[in-house]
């Protein structure tokens, strides 16, 4: 079990980090639309539209880092099995 | 022969009061392109948005670009940020209070310093700005274009002009009792707005 914890908090860590730098690495908040603007050709006028889009922030890393020090934290809850084989 | 000569005096001057008389846009915008932006700055991520709930009529003469005069409003259900949570607080009643307030409205009633060149003229719009219920008096540096004709390009059903309006301001939230309580180290008191807008004017 301690095992168990102990690799997950590295799968949430190095999985939260994968996913905020392929979207990007914003180095702001989460965000969960993205503007995109169009341009009106007639009166040169600059539209903003939002796309629905997940784009992980500082604040996604940070709750990672938090699950994973949790998980971590709870590992050290569990005692490891004393070794009672006996050396020859 | 001296009637005569009158009432063609009289018809000419006429028609000219005709063709000078102020035509209405309308900013209603069927293509969604019109909208507010408003920028506040804080310390990790400014905090950037637009609206494109934009409605108002705006009454310009084209022989007399300096005496515009018009209503421009903005819906506040129709703000919109990238952040879902921050969307939340900002239509909340600590900060736009959208369920109250549901509309922020500018209203010019003259322009000052008038300049015109061309199809363009840039001025400054004297008039009152409400926001959440609170009126002040603001002058708002705008630009003017006039695009005579061009509404067919946009809508090609409907012959008529278009007036291009452009303008960037800043007002401060405190003034408006836009949550006076959040700290301005954390968000900047001053919200930096733009706008970018077109009415149209169809020919009856």
């Amino acid at each position: 079990m301690k095992l168990f914890l102990r690799w997950t908090s590295l799968v949430v860590v190095l999985a939260a980090a994968a996913l905020w730098f392929s979207a990007g690495a914003n180095c702001g908040w989460t965000k969960n639309s993205v503007p995109k603007k169009i341009v009106d050709e007639v009166t040169g006028l600059d539209g903003i539209t939002y796309e629905r889009r997940f784009v992980p922030g500082v604040d996604f890393v940070g709750g990672a880092v938090l699950a994973a020090g949790i998980l971590a934290g709870a590992s050290l809850l569990f005692r490891t099995k004393p070794n009672t084989q006996l050396k020859p | 022969m001296k009637l005569a000569l009158h009432t063609l005096m009289l018809s000419v001057a006429m028609s000219g009061a005709v063709t000078a008389a102020p035509l209405s846009f309308d900013f209603k915008d069927p293509k969604g392109v019109n909208n507010a932006v408003f920028k506040l700055d804080a310390p990790l991520e400014a905090i950037n948005g637009s609206a494109n709930g934009v409605s108002g009529t705006v009454m310009f003469d084209p022989a007399n670009p300096a005496a515009t005069t018009g209503k421009i409003v903005v819906a506040t259900a129709s703000m919109h940020v990238p952040n879902a949570m921050m969307k939340e607080h900002l239509q909340g009643g600590q900060w736009m209070d959208v369920a109250k307030f549901p509309e922020i409205i500018f209203e010019a009633k003259e322009l000052k310093n008038v300049k015109t060149a061309g199809d363009t003229t840039t001025a400054d719009a004297a008039g009152s700005l409400t926001v959440r219920g609170v009126t002040k008096d603001v002058s708002v540096p705008v630009k003017l274009t006039y695009l005579k004709d061009k509404l067919s390009l946009r809508v090609p059903s409907q012959k008529g002009d278009l007036l291009v309006i452009r303008a960037n301001f800043a007002i401060q939230r405190a003034d408006y009792g836009i949550n006076p309580g959040a700290p301005k180290d954390k968000v900047s008191d001053t919200v930096d707005l733009t706008l970018s807008i077109a009415g149209a004017a169809p020919q009856k």
